[in-house]
C-alpha cells in the first residue's frame, strides 16, 4: 500500500499525517511538492492541514491552483481515494472536488479543542473502521471551518449519504451547542458523489497515538491501509 | 565619507543618546558621526540592545552546569538533553509594541523568538508565553487581551509550532504597560548547532527572507523609553508580521543547515540589519562591509539610514562558505524567499556601509560593542509592604464561598478562552496540553519529553523583591518536578519600570539576588534571557515581573504525572502548612487587601521536597501531582478535581490555624499528590524526612472538607470556566 502527501508552502500538518500513515501503512508516504506535475502511483492521496500560502486571499484558494492539485483532481476522477484534512478540506472545496465552502467560524475566533463526531456513513473506504452512529473524538484547530452550501446541496449530501461526520456531544447528539464553528447541519466532513474523496475539518492524525490521549483517528488510517479494525 | 548635515543637539536627544554618550561616539570615531552612524550608535547603545542598566547585575545569575552547552550571549540558550540532542530556548518581551498595537505587537513577538531559536539550528517544537494585563475594569484591558491572544495564535498557528501553555495575570499596575513575554523551545542535534560569529575573510554575507521596508524603524529605541500619553502615536514603530514567510524561512534555513554551507547565522531582530551585522562582526572579531544598494527593499528610494534601522520581520543574515552560494540560493528560491549576497567579511574590524560609490558609514566594531555605556544605577531598598491587617472581611467568609469566588477570580479562573485560540497540538507531540503545572512535549520520534513552564508571582516580587525572585525560580522548578521532569535550566524575562528611579532599580537588584540564590541552590542555571525596562506610563511603573521560563527533561514518558485526579486514590499533602496569608490571592480576592510579606521560600526544603516527589514519580508511587501555589491547598485540590472530573473527601487538622488559612495559605515547597499505596509513600517520606500529611480519598463528584457541606464539582466548574468568556463577551 502506497500513500502520498501533497506539501504546499505553508502546510504544517504534513509531518503529522506522515507519522500516522507510516504507522498504519507500514511504508513511509511519498511527500509531493506542490509544484510537481506528476504524482507517484498511490493508493491514497492526502491533502494535509496548515496554512497553504498563508491562507492569504482565502483559505485554500491559491493551493487549489497548484500544479500538483491538477493531478490530484485527475486521480480523484479515476477513483483514487483523496483525503483532505482541515486546510486540505478547504483546498478540496476550492478545487471543486467537493461542494460548498468553509467560511470564518461563527465565533470569529480560531478554535483548537477536541470535539466529538458522530459517524454518519461507515460504508466507505475511509470510514469502514467505524460503525454507524459511533461517537468518536478528534481535535479541531481552525479559523475557517464553518461549512456552508446551498440548501439543495445540503439536502443532496444528506440524502446521498455523503455526510461523513457531524459534530455532536459526548452522547452522540448533533446539537447546536456541540457545533464548534456554526457549520450547516453540524457538518464536520463530507464525501464526493463517488465517495472516494473525503474532506473533514477535524484532524484524525492528531489522535492516532495513545501517548497523545486517544486513538479514535487511527481507525481511519487503518481502514485506508486495508486493515480490519474493530 | 560624505558631506553630511551636522548633527544637532535635538537629533542626539531624539536618538535617545545623552551628551556624555555622544561625546564617546565622537571619541570612538575621531570625528563627528553622520546620521547613519548616529542611528547605529543609538540603537546599539539603547537599553534594549546594550543592557546598559542591567548588565552589571545580570552577572550575578549562575549560568553554568555540566549540561549547559551555551549560556547567555548567543541568540538562545542551549542545553544537553542526551542522545546527541540539545534543547534550545529563550524568552523575550514585546511589551511596548503590544500595548500600542496588540495583534501585531504580540504576533511579531512570537516571530522574533522563533527566529532566535531556529537561527541556532533547532526546529522549534513549542511556544509558551507569560502575559500581564491591566485590571479587568480598565477600559483598554478587554481590547488588549483580545488582540494579544489573537496575535499570538495568528502567528504560532500559521507557522505550525504548538503554543502549549503560559500564564496570565491582571493588575492595575499594568493598565498602561501590558507585558507580552514569548518563549520558544526547539530541538537540535548537538553537532548541528549554529552560532553567530562571522569568520573567513572574504566570505559572502547573505541576506535572506523578506524584503526590508520602512516598518519598525527605531523600535528598539522606543522600547527603551517610558510611555507618556502619546503612546498611540508610536504605532509606526511597530512591525507587521508575516507568519507564512516565517514558516518558509524556518524550512529554508533548516534545509540549508543540513548542507554544511553556513559559517554563521543571525536573525534580524531588534535594530534589524544593524545589530545583526554588528553582532556577527563583533563575535567573530572581524569586519563586515555591506552594500546598501543590494539589500532587497520593498520600496524604492530607501535611505541607508532607513535600511539599517528598519525592523521589518522575517529576515536573516548569514555568512556562508565559499562555493556554497549556488546551493544556498537554490534552496531559498525553492521556498520563494529573497536571497542576496549583500557584502563580505573583512579583516578591518570595521562596519563599513557603501551606497553607490560612497561610504555612508565606517564604525570600528570593537568599541561600538565594548564601550557601550554601562551604568551602575543607584538603588534603594524598596519600602516594605503594608502590614497584614489583624482582620479582614475574608475572616467571616466560609471556605466553600471563598473557594467559589477564588476559582472564578481573574487570576485563578480557567484560561481555556485563551489557549483554545492557540493550536496547541500541531506537530502531534503535545503529551500534556495547557492547564496543568507544565506543558509536556515529546521529543519527536523518542520516548523522552521536555516539560516547559512559565512563572512569576509579581505580587510577591513587589512586596519583597528578594523573596519574590527566589519564589519565581522555585515555582518554575516545582512545576517541572510536578510532572515528573528533572528541571534543567531557565530563560528569564526581566520586566521592570524605569531603572533611573532608585526604587525601581532596588526591585531589580532584589529580584536578581533572589533568583540567583534559588538558581544556584536548585542547579537551575540561566542560559538565556531578556531585560525589558521602562515599563511605565507617566511615572507609574508595573509590578516587578521577572518572568521565568523553565525547561526540564522527562527521560521516559512512562515516568510522567499530571494534575488529573483519578478516583479511589489516597490524597497526601507534601510539605509544611503554616497558613501564610501575606500577599495571598485569598487576602486580595476575599479580603480586598494587598498586604503582608510573601511566603518565605526555604531552598533546602524546596529541594528536599522536590527530590522526594521526583523519586515518587519515577518509582510510580504517585498517580497525580500538583504543586500548591496561588490560592493554596484547596484551590490546588479543586484544580486537580476539575481536571480529573473526580471529587474528593478530605479532613484537615489546622492545629490552631484558622481553617481558611490552612486551606488558602500559600506556604511554599508544597505538593498535593494522589497515591494508590498509603504505606509505601509514608515509608518513603519517613526515610527522607519529608513532612507528609494524609488528607483523604478521591472519588465521587463533590469536594468535601471536614464533613462540611459538599461542593458540587459541576457548579465549581461553571464558576471556574465562566469568568473569562463572560468577561470577554462583555
Amino acid at each position: 500500500m502506497l500513500s502520498a502527501i501533497i506539501v504546499f508552502p505553508g502546510s504544517n500538518c504534513d509531518r503529522d499525517v506522515q507519522v500516522a500513515l507510516k504507522q498504519s501503512f507500514g511504508t513511509a508516504p511519498r511527500m509531493v511538492w506542490h509544484a510537481e506535475t506528476e504524482l507517484p502511483a498511490a493508493d491514497l492521496i492526502v491533502v494535509p492541514g496548515g496554512f497553504s500560502y498563508g491562507d492569504y486571499l482565502r483559505a485554500g484558494s491559491m493551493a487549489a491552483l497548484a500544479p500538483a492539485m491538477r493531478e490530484v483532481s485527475k486521480l480523484a476522477q479515476k477513483g483514487v481515494p483523496v483525503l483532505g484534512i482541515c486546510n486540505g478540506f478547504q483546498i478540496l472545496c476550492e478545487s471543486n472536488l467537493l461542494p460548498g465552502a468553509l467560511i470564518r467560524n461563527s465565533g470569529l475566533r480560531f478554535v483548537c479543542r477536541d470535539v466529538y463526531l458522530s459517524v454518519e456513513n461507515p460504508d466507505t473506504v475511509f470510514t469502514r473502521g467505524y460503525s454507524v452512529g459511533q461517537c468518536v473524538r478528534m481535535p479541531i484547530a481552525h479559523h475557517d471551518g464553518n461549512y456552508v452550501a446551498p440548501l439543495e446541496t445540503l439536502d443532496c449530501l444528506s440524502s446521498e449519504g455523503r455526510i461523513a461526520f457531524k459534530y455532536c456531544d459526548d452522547k452522540g447528539i448533533a446539537s447546536e451547542v456541540a457545533n464548534p464553528n456554526g457549520s450547516a447541519r453540524n457538518i464536520a466532513g463530507i464525501f464526493n458523489e463517488r465517495k472516494n474523496v473525503l474532506g473533514m475539518m477535524p484532524h484524525p492524525e492528531r489522535l492516532a497515538d495513545p501517548a497523545l490521549g486517544g486513538i479514535d483517528g487511527r481507525a481511519m488510517f487503518e481502514a485506508l491501509a486495508g486493515k480490519v479494525f474493530s | 565619507m560624505t558631506d553630511a548635515p551636522p548633527i544637532t543637539n535635538d537629533m542626539i536627544a531624539e536618538h535617545g543618546l545623552t551628551q556624555d554618550e555622544y561625546s564617546k561616539v565622537i571619541e570612538i570615531l575621531g570625528r563627528n558621526p553622520n546620521l547613519v552612524e548616529l542611528g547605529i550608535f543609538s540603537v546599539m547603545w539603547s537599553e534594549h540592545c546594550s543592557y546598559k542598566s542591567s548588565r552589571h547585575w545580570l552577572k550575578r545569575l549562575p549560568t553554568e552546569a555540566s549540561w549547559v552547552i551555551q549560556g547567555p550571549g548567543e541568540n538562545a540558550g542551549v542545553i544537553d538533553i542526551g542522545d546527541g540532542q540539545a534543547a534550545i530556548f529563550k524568552m523575550e518581551s514585546h511589551n511596548h509594541p503590544s500595548f500600542i498595537e496588540p495583534y501585531q505587537g504580540a504576533a511579531t513577538g512570537v516571530g522574533g523568538i522563533l527566529r532566535d531559536v531556529f537561527t541556532m539550528g533547532a526546529r522549534p517544537i513549542a511556544n509558551m508565553n507569560a502575559l500581564r494585563f491591566g485590571h479587568p475594569d480598565d477600559e483598554k484591558t478587554r481590547h488588549l487581551v483580545s488582540g494579544v491572544v489573537a496575535g499570538i495564535g495568528g502567528y504560532g498557528n500559521c507557522v505550525g509550532v504548538p503554543t502549549v501553555g503560559g500564564e496570565c495575570n491582571f493588575h492595575h499596575a499594568y493598565d498602561g504597560n501590558i507585558l507580552v513575554n514569548a518563549m520558544t523551545v526547539g530541538v537540535a542535534d548537538t553537532d548541528k548547532i549554529f552560532y553567530s560569529a562571522a569568520a573567513g575573510i572574504g566570505n559572502s554575507v547573505v541576506y535572506v527572507g523578506s524584503k526590508t521596508g520602512k516598518d519598525g524603524i527605531h523600535g528598539a529605541t522606543m522600547a527603551s523609553a517610558e510611555f507618556t500619553d502619546d503612546a498611540e502615536e508610536k504605532r509606526p514603530t511597530v512591525q507587521v508580521g508575516d507568519p507564512f514567510t516565517e514558516k518558509l524561512l524556518i524550512e529554508a534555513c533548516l534545509e540549508l543547515m543540513r548542507t554544511d554551507s553556513i559559517v554563521a547565522i543571525q536573525d534580524m531582530g531588534a535594530a534589524g540589519l544593524t545589530s545583526s551585522s554588528v553582532e556577527m562582526a563583533s563575535k567573530g572579531q572581524v569586519g563586515i562591509e555591506l552594500n546598501m544598494d543590494l539589500v532587497p527593499v520593498r520600496e524604492k528610494g530607501m535611505s541607508p539610514y532607513e535600511i539599517m534601522l528598519s525592523e521589518s520581520q522575517e529576515r536573516m543574515l548569514m555568512v556562508i562558505k565559499p562555493g556554497s552560494e549556488i546551493t544556498a540560493r537554490e534552496i531559498f528560491q525553492k521556498w520563494g524567499l529573497d536571497f542576496e549576497i549583500i557584502g563580505h567579511v573583512t579583516d578591518t574590524n570595521h562596519l563599513v556601509l557603501k551606497s553607490g560609490t560612497q561610504t555612508v558609514c565606517d564604525i570600528p566594531v570593537p568599541p561600538l560593542v565594548s564601550e557601550a555605556p554601562i551604568y551602575e544605577r543607584s538603588w534603594v531598598q524598596p519600602p516594605p509592604p503594608a502590614p497584614l491587617p489583624t482582620s479582614t472581611p475574608a475572616d467571616n467568609v466560609p471556605i466553600e464561598d471563598a473557594l467559589f469566588r477564588m476559582m472564578a477570580a481573574p487570576d485563578l479562573c480557567s484560561r481555556r478562552w485563551i489557549w483554545e485560540q492557540y493550536d496547541h497540538m500541531v506537530m502531534t507531540d503535545t503529551v500534556q496540553r495547557p492547564g496543568g503545572d507544565a506543558a509536556v512535549v515529546r521529543v519527536h520520534g523518542t520516548e523522552k519529553a521536555l516539560a516547559i513552564t512559565t512563572d512569576c508571582t509579581p505580587r510577591y516580587c513587589v512586596a519583597d523583591p528578594l523573596e519574590g525572585g527566589r519564589q519565581t525560580v522555585a515555582e518554575a522548578w516545582r512545576n517541572l518536578i510536578a510532572v515528573g521532569a528533572r528541571p534543567l535550566a531557565v530563560t528569564d524575562n526581566l520586566n521592570f519600570g524605569n531603572p533611573e528611579r532608585p526604587e525601581v532599580m532596588g526591585q531589580f537588584v532584589g529580584c536578581i539576588e533572589g533568583m540567583a540564590e534559588a538558581c544556584k541552590y536548585l542547579d537551575f542555571p540561566v542560559v538565556s534571557g531578556n531585560v525589558s525596562l521602562y515599563n511605565e506610563t507617566n511615572g507609574s511603573a508595573i509590578l516587578p515581573t521577572p518572568a521565568i521560563g523553565g525547561v526540564g527533561l522527562i527521560e521516559n514518558l512512562r515516568n510522567m504525572t499530571s494534575i488529573v485526579l483519578p478516583p479511589d486514590n489516597h490524597l497526601f499533602l507534601v510539605g509544611q502548612t503554616k497558613g501564610h496569608m501575606g500577599a495571598s490571592i485569598w487576602l486580595h480576592e476575599i479580603g480586598g487587601v494587598e498586604a503582608g510579606n510573601p511566603p518565605p521560600v526555604v531552598l533546602e526544603i524546596e529541594r528536599k521536597n522536590g527530590e522526594f516527589i521526583h523519586q515518587c514519580i519515577k518509582e510510580h508511587v504517585i498517580t497525580a501531582c500538583h504543586d500548591i501555589s496561588d490560592g493554596g491547598l484547596l484551590v490546588a485540590l479543586a484544580e486537580m478535581a476539575l481536571a480529573g472530573g473526580c471529587g474528593a473527601d478530605i479532613t484537615v487538622e489546622p492545629n490552631g490555624i484558622p481553617l481558611s488559612h490552612y486551606c488558602f495559605g500559600e506556604d511554599q515547597g508544597r505538593y498535593l499528590v494522589a497515591t494508590k499505596d498509603k504505606i509505601i509513600i509514608a515509608e518513603m517520606a519517613n526515610k527522607s524526612g519529608i513532612e507528609l500529611t494524609y488528607l483523604g480519598e478521591s472519588g465521587g463528584n463533590t469536594l468535601t472538607v471536614n464533613n462540611r457541606a459538599p461542593i458540587s464539582l459541576e457548579s465549581l466548574r461553571n464558576a471556574h470556566e465562566g469568568w473569562f468568556p463572560e468577561y470577554m463577551a462583555g
